[in-house]
Parts: C-alpha cells; sequence; structure tokens
C-alpha cells in the first residue's frame, strides 16, 4: 500500500481495512496546489461551509416548524420569539442563503473570468451549474414555508411560469399545487423538497470536488503545473488560508445577522399568506432579480420563460462557445474588457429586477438582456476567433525567477485538436 | 525559531493558542444549537396548572394534565388514610410518612408516572386493577403502589412523586 505512514495503531488498523486515512492524506494534506492562488480562490472552500452551515441551522429549524397552512406562520413565529435561541438560528439560515448566493455568485465570476470552465475542467463547471440550479431551486421552496404574503405570491407567480409551457401548461402547475391554487398540499410537498435538496447537493458537491481534483485548481495564470516547483501541498498552506478566509467571511456574516438580519428580505413577508389579496409589488429575493428582469422583459409569457432558463442554459454550453486556448482574462486584453461589462450587465439587471416593469426600466431590461445573450452567444465564439493574446508565461515559477522568459502565445500553449 | 527554556517554540505557542481559542469559540457556537432544544418560553409558560378539587366526591379519583404528564388528584376514604398511616416506615422501599405526602390527608396529589420506566400505573377508575395494597398497579412490569402511592412491590425505586402544589383558594390547588 502507497501514501504515509501512521504511527497511532488504531489508525493504522482500520487504514489496513479502509483505507480513509491514506485517502484523506491524499486529498487534502499532499494534494498538489497552484502555489500562485489568490483570494478569489477561497470562495469554493467558503460554499462548501455555508452549505454546512445551511445543513445545521436548516436541521435545526425543522425540529420547530410545522409545515400546514394555518400553524406554519405561527410556529415561525415561535422560533423567533420563545424557542431558546430561535432568533439566532432562523436569522443564521435566512440570511446564510443570501450569502451563499453572494458567495456562489463570486466563485462563478473567478470561474468565468480566469476560465476555469475550459478543458479539461468542462465537467466541473457542469456540475458547478447544477449546483447553481439545485440552489435556486432550494432558496425558492425555502421561502415559501413561513407561509407569509411574499411566500404565498412568489410560489404563486414562479409556478404559474409552468403554465407557458404550450398545450400542457395548466395541468404541469394543477400537478405542482396539488390542486387548484398554492395552498397545503404546495406547502407540505415544497417542505419535504427543500428538506431533500440540499442533500443532493452535497452529492454533486462531492462529484464536483471528485472532478476538480483530477486536474486540480486552475490558477489566476490559467497555464497548466509544469512541475513540482510550481504547486505546494494544500495542507497547511491552503488549509490555513481557507481558515483565514472563512473568519473574515464570518466577520460580514455575523454583522448582518447580528445587525441587520433583515435588510436583505421583504417586510411583508411579516404579514401571513392571504390568498385574496396580492401585495402591491412582489419582488422575488434578491439573488433571482437579474433572472426576474429578463423573464418581464421579453412581452411574450412563453419566450419570456424560456429566456429566463436560457440565462442560466448558456453556462452549460459555455465550454463550447469560448473556444480561445487561453484561460486566463490576465492574457485576454478584449474578453477582460467584456467580462467586465457583462459583471456590470447582470448587476443592472439585478437591479432593475426591483423596478416596476414600466417606462424606461423596460428598455432598460430590453437591452440588458439582449447584452447578456450577445456576450455568451455571439462575443465569446467570435473573441476567440479575431482576439491576439499576450504572450503566456512558460511556467508559474518563470514569472517571478525569469521575467524575460515568457513566450509567444498562443503558438506555445498546446492547443486543442480542432 | 525562538526557543524557551525549557524547549518549547513560539510556534507551539500559537498552536495552542488558537486550539484553544477554537475549542472556546466552537462551544460558544455549539451552546445556542444545543439550548434549542430544551423547552420553549411558551413550553415553560404551560408549566403550572389549576384544578379545582371541590368536584372530586369522596373515594373517586381525577386525573389531571400537567406539563403534558397525568396527575392523580384522589379523594381517599377515611379507611384509605387510616391504612396509609398504620404502615411502619422501616418496611417501606422508599421510607416516607403519608403525613408529608398530602397537604390534606384527604386529598393526594401524586404525578401518575411509575417511577420504574414511566408508564401510568392503572387504579383511577374504580373498576381498575389497585394492586395488593390498593392503591394503584403498574401494569408493564408489575409495580404496587399502596393508598399513599408509596412503592411496595416490584421493580419501581422509588414513591409515585408529589408535585409542587399548593392550595390558592379553599378548594383550588396550583400544580407547578
Ligand atoms: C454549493 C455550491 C458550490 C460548492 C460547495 C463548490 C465547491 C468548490 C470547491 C471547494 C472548489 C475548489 C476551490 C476553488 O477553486 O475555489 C470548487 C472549484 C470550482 N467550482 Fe465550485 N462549488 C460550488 C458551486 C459552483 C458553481 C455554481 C460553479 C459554476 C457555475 C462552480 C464552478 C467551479 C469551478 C469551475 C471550479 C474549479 C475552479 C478552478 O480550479 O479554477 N462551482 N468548487
Ligand atoms: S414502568 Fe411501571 S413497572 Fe415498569
Amino acid at each position: 500500500m502507497s501514501g504515509p505512514n501512521f504511527s497511532n495503531p488504531v489508525v493504522r488498523w482500520i487504514e489496513h481495512r479502509l483505507p480513509v486515512f491514506s485517502f484523506m492524506h491524499h486529498e487534502l494534506h499532499e494534494y498538489p496546489t497552484p502555489k500562485n492562488l489568490n483570494y478569489w480562490w477561497n470562495f469554493g472552500s467558503l460554499a462548501g461551509m455555508v452549505l454546512v452551515i445551511m445543513l445545521v441551522t436548516g436541521i435545526v429549524l425543522a425540529m420547530h416548524y410545522t409545515p400546514h397552512v394555518d400553524y406554519a406562520f405561527a410556529s415561525v413565529e415561535r422560533i423567533m420569539r420563545d424557542v431558546n435561541y430561535g432568533w439566532l438560528i432562523r436569522y443564521i439560515h435566512s440570511n446564510g442563503a443570501s450569502f451563499f448566493f453572494i458567495v456562489v455568485y463570486i466563485h462563478i465570476f473567478r470561474g468565468l473570468y480566469y476560465g476555469s470552465y475550459k478543458a479539461p475542467r468542462e465537467l466541473l463547471w457542469i456540475l458547478g451549474v447544477v449546483i447553481l440550479l439545485l440552489m435556486m431551486a432550494t432558496a425558492f421552496m425555502g421561502y415559501v414555508l413561513p407561509w407569509g404574503q411574499m411566500s404565498f405570491w412568489g410560489a404563486t407567480v414562479i409556478t404559474n411560469l409552468f403554465s407557458a409551457v404550450p398545450g400542457i401548461g395548466d395541468w404541469i402547475v394543477t400537478l405542482l399545487w396539488g390542486g387548484f391554487a398554492v395552498d397545503n398540499p404546495t406547502l407540505n410537498r415544497f417542505y419535504s423538497l427543500h428538506y431533500l435538496l440540499p442533500f443532493l447537493i452535497v452529492g454533486v458537491v462531492v462529484l464536483h470536488v471528485i472532478a476538480l481534483h483530477r486536474f486540480g485548481s486552475n490558477n489566476p495564470l490559467g497555464i497548466d503545473l509544469r512541475g513540482q516547483q510550481d504547486s505546494i501541498p494544500f495542507h497547511p498552506y491552503y488549509t490555513v488560508k481557507d481558515m483565514f478566509g472563512l473568519g473574515v467571511f464570518l466577520i460580514f456574516f455575523s454583522a448582518v445577522v447580528f445587525f441587520l438580519p433583515n435588510a436583505m428580505g421583504h417586510a411583508d413577508n411579516y404579514i401571513p399568506a392571504d390568498p385574496l389579496v396580492t401585495p402591491a409589488h412582489i419582488v422575488p429575493e434578491w439573488y433571482f432579480l437579474p433572472f426576474y428582469a429578463i423573464l418581464r422583459a421579453i412581452p411574450d409569457k412563453l419566450l419570456g420563460v424560456i429566456a429566463m432558463f436560457a440565462s442560466i442554459g448558456v453556462l452549460f454550453i459555455l465550454p463550447w462557445l469560448d473556444r480561445s486556448p487561453v484561460r486566463s482574462a490576465s492574457f485576454r486584453p478584449i474578453f477582460r474588457i467584456f467580462f467586465w461589462v457583462l459583471l456590470a450587465d447582470c448587476v443592472l439587471l439585478t437591479y432593475l429586477g426591483a423596478k416596476a416593469p414600466e417606462g424606461i426600466y423596460v428598455v432598460l431590461a430590453r437591452i440588458g438582456t439582449a447584452y447578456y445573450f450577445f456576450h455568451f452567444l455571439l462575443l465569446l465564439p467570435a473573441l476567440s476567433i479575431f482576439e491576439t493574446p499576450r504572450p503566456l508565461p512558460r511556467s508559474i515559477s518563470r514569472p517571478v525567477l525569469d521575467p524575460a522568459g515568457s513566450v509567444a502565445a498562443p503558438a506555445a500553449t498546446s492547443k486543442e485538436a480542432p | 525559531m525562538a526557543e524557551t527554556h525549557d524547549g518549547a517554540t513560539r510556534r507551539d505557542f500559537i498552536h495552542v493558542a488558537s486550539a484553544t481559542m477554537g475549542v472556546v469559540g466552537g462551544a460558544c457556537v455549539a451552546w445556542p444549537f444545543i439550548h434549542q432544544m430544551n423547552p420553549a418560553a411558551d413550553t415553560l409558560a404551560l408549566a403550572s396548572t389549576e384544578f379545582d378539587t371541590a368536584g372530586v366526591a369522596e373515594g373517586m379519583a381525577v386525573t389531571v394534565l400537567w406539563r403534558g404528564k397525568p396527575v392523580f388528584v384522589r379523594h381517599r376514604t377515611a379507611a384509605e388514610i387510616e391504612e396509609a398511616g398504620a404502615v411502619d416506615l422501616e418496611s417501606l422501599p422508599d421510607p416516607q410518612a403519608d403525613a408529608d405526602r398530602a397537604e390534606r390527608p384527604e386529598m393526594l396529589v401524586l404525578v401518575g408516572v411509575c417511577t420504574h420506566l414511566g408508564c401510568v400505573p392503572l387504579g383511577q377508575k374504580a373498576t381498575d386493577p389497585r394492586g395488593e395494597w390498593g392503591g394503584w398497579f403498574c401494569p408493564c412490569h408489575g409495580s404496587h403502589y399502596d393508598t399513599s402511592g408509596r412503592i411496595r412491590k416490584g421493580p419501581a425505586p422509588e414513591n409515585l412523586e408529589v408535585p409542587p402544589y399548593t392550595y390558592i383558594s379553599d378548594t383550588v390547588i396550583r400544580i407547578g
């Protein structure tokens, strides 16, 4: 058997029969990691830790929550007022969802900037997008559980999206509801699924990490490791860095949980659900706003729904849209500019998603939506052909040891067979 | 690496200090997650129950719910009180005088939970088996309680518990 020599006899006895210790040593200790990772590489493990926080607080909330239209709202208020530290646990869970999206969005834009979706990491990227979809479904159904006005009407609006499907739309919506409107059967099934999906996310994260460890992390230069001198062991260097990042994250997270716990929520959700009165202005949670803006930008019901799903769909095929062999935006002068334009576009769409769909806001949302698809479907394929990348360093160690030792790209990079 | 006279390095100190900090911090975070399982404020608010004993005629027994558990209120007959008082305390597994178990001798108030493993003993209804000492009989593993609710025979180690209660008027008691 290869691997480390363990001195503890109990560990040795177990290791001989169940090689978990050498597995952990291999994947978490000696795991060779590029030595030049910057802080944007903290967000993957951070997302994993937020996922654990969500699971723990969620399981605790489930000990006190009642999934019934007559009791759900009251049981949440009981958690806030009567359950010991219930307020804390609920605020961690509700704000944790927002922070989960902040962390994962940063993680995704990190991947977009440094070309982490490119070969050989396409499946790693696709699994990430699957995680994103599962997260959205989980967050949406979780938001329904407190059974406030926003819960109810959010559920109504989002489930009604499926009525746009030609022919069988109404049939699907009735199936989702288990009735003729969002009601107790809907709440019960959402609760069941809200408990289930996070564990599916855990499963996909495991696959995600297996895929990651196949080729290891990408890095800010976007070039492959050229040998031992380019990497350092994961432990202690990146375990400590990840712990430090976690500490910084928790400062921000705690500030919101303790001092601004409702800043990212909507006041109307503290009004019990009323199937007879729709709030004047329903908005989804902030992390859904760009998609909501895309939905409303398109005047046709079916096309709006298609555009909304397609905005995530393009991420699945991104590795085949951007065919430039250079990964990192640091060496792609034009791509880099448009990366920031895309980011600004997404921020704009987030802002517009919260505005009433009228006047200038509609016009801007249409421009924003058009640009979003233009970026992925036309610009990236075109840039792959027309952009001239800057010369790539010969290796990760080279720019430090020998600043002049770079070669012209892309000729020197191992280009994929066309 | 700077070493102190007994061979410990500054790095050792940092390791111990961070581990200690981690344990303290972890414990502080763990506590809310443990304490949430304890009774909530509304559960504690239900922790006392009032009951009017006026309706319990002599020889009759009524079961009241207190903190989710049954409380036996039994209006004992003179013969039962007599019997409970006449016992030789030395012969009891859990010696306690009957006078110490009832605020007023005729009105016996007990937590109706067997001190063995928590079943509810029989004996509240006239038709129930009351065991060899005419009090209560626990069917789960055969514990016999006398007319003062004291354990006389069977696996239960202690007498039926007397809950804290006070008379808040001539006939009304507040349990808890
Ligand atoms: C629950 C959510 C997620 C968790 C727990 C998670 C976890 C991780 C971890 C631990 C890493 C390694 C550290 C790092 O490179 O930052 C990683 C890498 C990666 N993740 Fe995720 N991830 C999540 C969501 C996503 C999503 C939504 C995407 C993309 C749409 C994504 C794409 C990637 C890519 C491409 C890498 C490799 C990055 C590189 O090496 O440059 N992940 N992920
Ligand atoms: S529980 Fe009553 S005798 Fe065992």
